[in-house]
């Protein structure tokens, strides 16, 4: 408890692009609310506060920390460990902490390819090859930047996590929900849910929130969105032959996406008890291919151009093989 | 490494064929090699992408998948679903480094022992050909590489 008797809230981001902290935001008055009942005492984002006075805290004396982002490199594992100490509540804030997200796609590629691609690209001047370096030397003492991790990890692998909550970023209603629960609890009204559950989100799927008319499936070919004439309103997205990602995805956004003819990527992470995102939507989509033909079915499958992308676009740290091959070879940083 | 390359291979089998097959081949007295650790299932339909990815994510060099002919399947036509999982399995490994002859999938029917016995034989050269995945030995690597920056930073 802080001076004014209310509990202490936090949120980090690490690896992330700070989409979840607008989507906090964004849940308009109910801001209010976590002001009223909280002293907010780090928020990088929202608020001017050091790693110092982070640091001096007792353990355990935040209540609530929202961790968002991955863990890329050694400032972000560091934050992960230090808010994990003084935090009572820590949450895996965001697609990113819980499953590595657009970050996490990096680890199909190993660091040499990353610097190469955010270094040397067309559009970036950089005749020097200029890297970047863990250590300067300066006359007024040696400079360092945080050491950059050969892959992503998520929270999870990192340090103990107590909820997960998904989302890309977390729908807002969402997120206004659990502060709610998470007021309840404090006034003695709720119980907190076990620890490990994923909360603000669904136990279903995309699939069961979606008003989209569906029958038996059995697709001929696959198409982008992009090489349809006209798209149905009503018919699923599916058995248009558009790949939707809704058979394997985490109900809680009451589907968005497919509800205005955008195809759902996934960003809910994997549904009830799936262990393996990716493999869990091969299995959904793979089964209503129509063809019992090899070669017919190789020809149907190659109007998915990116599969490894498509199945893992947010779930690729957390996935069974975790990485890609490439990412082994760690080369030259 | 002056020791021959011992693949790790796990084997899925049907209940109605292919697990028979096995079993005759055991009842006949078929060689083959024991790098095959053979797990039953009641149909190759049954088999989910997450069961190969997870006995390659734990050490698995390759994965056999094994299965009623085309139009024999006990269930109808669950085999055929197992053929479309597994030939996007494939494209999905490949775009993730992985060589996709490390997964391979075959038809057997329940009389088919010898022919069964042979196809483990050729796959397991094909692996030992392939050499090591070794993936949970990769991913230690790849955590000590993690805390060697760490350290290194901290330094």
């Amino acid at each position: 408890m802080s001076e004014n008797g209310k509990p202490k809230f936090a949120m980090y981001w690490a690896a992330s692009c700070g989409g979840c902290e607008i989507a906090v935001l964004n849940i308009n008055e109910k801001i209010l609310d976590v002001d009223a009942n909280f002293e907010v005492v780090f928020w990088p984002v929202a608020m001017d506060a050091k790693y110092k006075d982070v640091e001096a805290m007792p353990d355990k004396s935040i209540l609530l920390t929202l961790f968002n982002g991955g863990i890329r490199n050694e400032e972000n594992e560091h934050l992960a460990k230090l808010l994990r100490q003084k935090s009572q509540i820590l949450v895996a804030f965001g697609s990113c902490a819980t499953e590595g997200c657009i970050p996490g796609l990096a680890n199909f590629s190993n660091t040499d390819q990353i610097y190469e691609a955010v270094y040397e690209s067309v559009s970036t001047d950089n005749p020097e090859h200029i890297r970047p370096q863990y250590y300067y030397d300066m006359p007024e003492g040696t400079l360092h930047i945080p050491g950059f991790y050969p892959t992503l990890r998520t929270l999870d692998q990192v340090v103990d996590v107590d909820y997960y909550m998904p989302g890309c970023p977390p729908e807002s209603h969402q997120i206004a929900a659990v502060i709610d629960l998470v007021l309840k609890v404090l006034n003695g009204e709720a119980e907190l849910p076990p620890k490990g559950s994923v909360i603000g989100a669904g136990n279903s799927t995309v699939c069961d929130e979606c008003g989209r008319k569906r029958h038996v499936k059995s697709i001929t070919k696959f198409v982008r969105i992009h090489e349809v004439d006209e798209i149905d309103p009503e018919l699923c997205l599916l058995e248009q032959g558009i790949l939707c990602n809704g058979p394997a995805t985490r109900s809680g956004c009451n589907a968005r996406c497919p509800t205005v003819s955008a195809a759902c990527i996934g960003c809910y992470g994997p549904a009830e008890g799936v262990v393996d995102y990716g493999a869990r939507l091969m299995t959904a989509i793979a089964s209503v291919i129509d063809s019992n033909d090899p070669d017919e079915i190789d020809a149907i499958l190659d109007g998915i151009p990116d599969p490894a992308g498509s199945f893992y676009r947010f779930s690729l740290p957390h996935s069974l093989l975790k990485m890609g091959k490439p990412a082994w070879s760690n080369g030259n940083r | 490494m002056s020791e021959q390359f011992e693949p790790v291979i796990i084997g899925f089998t049907c209940n109605w064929c292919s697990y028979r097959a096995a079993d005759m081949a055991g009842t006949a007295r078929i060689k083959y090699p024991p790098n095959i650790r053979l797990v039953r299932l009641m149909c190759s339909g049954r088999l989910d992408p997450t069961f190969v990815l997870k006995a390659l994510s734990e050490g698995a060099d390759g994965v056999l998948i094994t299965g009623c002919h085309p139009g024999e399947c006990h269930y109808l036509e669950q085999n055929y679903k197992a053929l479309r999982r597994y030939r996007l399995l494939r494209k999905t490994i490949a775009q993730m480094g992985i060589e996709p002859e490390r997964i391979k999938l075959v038809w057997a029917s329940a009389a088919e022992g010898v022919q069964l016995a042979r196809e483990i034989t050729t796959f397991v050269e094909e692996i030992r050909a392939l050499g090591p995945l070794r993936w949970p030995v990769r991913l230690a690597a790849i955590e000590r590489q993690e805390t060697a920056v760490a350290e290194e930073v901290a330094a």
